[in-house]
């Protein structure tokens, strides 16, 4: 069961190796001069005006919670999915009653524009 | 043996990674090893056998959750120095909350009972021809209905409390309405005229913006050869 798993660890050792490939060969590779001016942080050339950190508006996190929620729904279709063939007619109408509920969400999400960007 | 090493290393990045969610010092790093630790826990549930569990638990908790968490301690107006200054003050209040928190968990974990069937399920064989998703599948749309069901209505509050709270009606903002910008015709927007030769528009009466199409199509001389004038009209205004 868990050597269906071998090609995971395969790509991820892969891709460890070549990150540190790239990384490591421009450490060793390439001279390392640094300075101070150098080493500055800089923005468009310029010294940072601000701090990165500042208020921003509450609907990207409305967007954000949305997604979550939509996110879950979708967790819920797979396993209905793949037995849907033994679960019989009552499991179908389960799930058609889950998706009702949240379309109901969804088309007052809809009315109220809190998918509207302007 | 490679189960176990797995284990092992999946169960100590685990550990590590959640003690330093609670002591790094910058909160964006404490999220950056809250992910981590996501990810060891998904392995080690993978480990487990529990395949669909370990992918929701990327999906979900990695791909939203976390990346929600990120997002909020990235952009708020976080200042750790002034976070830090009331730390003497408050830190009796903390430190009591803690106790009581503590003694409670003691009291559950000293009162934890195992019941008498749990050491032989545990010994028990997981049915290896079952897929593991097909087997939540064939308990939760059907044996656990209500429970499925509930959940359907908790994400339904949670979807009508996120816009009920965050939700604001600004009105001088500009929307987008789709079906205004498809109804508008060439009419209403672009106008062809005739202009007398050496002379502007400004002749004819007609004056930018452009107030009323009608108007200026009648004081057009009729017959003038002069090359037509394309008058791109602003949104109506008056003046």
């Amino acid at each position: 069961m868990l050597f269906n798993y071998l090609p995971i660890v395969v790509f991820l050792v892969i891709a460890g190796a070549i990150a540190l490939l790239m990384v490591g060969g421009s450490l060793l590779a390439a001279p390392q001069r640094p300075y101070a001016e150098k080493l500055s942080a800089y923005e468009c050339g310029f010294e940072p005006f601000d701090d990165a950190r500042r208020r921003f508006d509450v609907r990207f996190y409305l967007v954000a919670i949305l997604f979550i929620i939509f996110d879950l729904e979708v967790a819920f279709l797979f396993p209905w999915a793949i037995s849907l063939g033994s679960i019989g007619m009552f499991g179908f109408l389960s799930m058609v009653g889950f998706l009702a509920v949240l379309t109901v969400g969804f088309i007052y999400e809809w009315c109220k524009g809190a998918l509207d960007w302007e | 043996m490679i189960a176990d090493i797995a284990f092992y290393i999946f169960a100590a990045v685990l550990l590590i990674s959640a003690a330093m969610v609670v002591s790094a010092r910058n909160p964006v790093h404490s999220v950056l090893f809250l992910i981590l630790a996501f990810f060891n826990a998904a392995g080690l549930f993978l480990l487990a056998g529990a395949e669909f569990l370990a992918m929701i638990l990327v999906i979900v908790y990695v791909g939203a959750v976390a990346v929600l968490f990120l997002f909020v301690v990235m952009m708020l107006d976080v200042n750790f120095a002034r976070l830090r200054e009331g730390f003497q003050r408050y830190a009796p209040v903390g430190a009591t909350v803690g106790v009581v928190l503590l003694a409670e968990l003691a009291l559950v974990l000293g009162g934890w009972k195992f019941a008498p069937e749990a050491a032989t399920l545990r010994l028990a064989p997981r049915p290896d021809q079952v897929q593991n998703t097909a087997a939540l599948g064939a308990l939760l749309y059907t044996r656990y209905i209500l429970l499925f069901q509930m959940a359907g209505l908790v994400l339904l509050v949670a979807m009508v409390g996120a816009i009920v709270l965050s939700l604001r009606d600004r009105h001088d903002a500009r929307r987008q309405d789709i079906n205004r910008q498809q109804s508008r015709r060439v009419a209403d927007t672009l106008e062809l005229v005739r202009a007398p030769l050496g002379a502007g528009i400004a002749s004819l009466g007609i004056y930018r913006p452009i107030t009323a199409p009608a108007a200026a199509d009648g004081q057009a001389p009729p017959g003038s050869d002069n090359p037509e004038v394309h008058a791109p009209a602003p949104p109506a205004e008056v003046h």
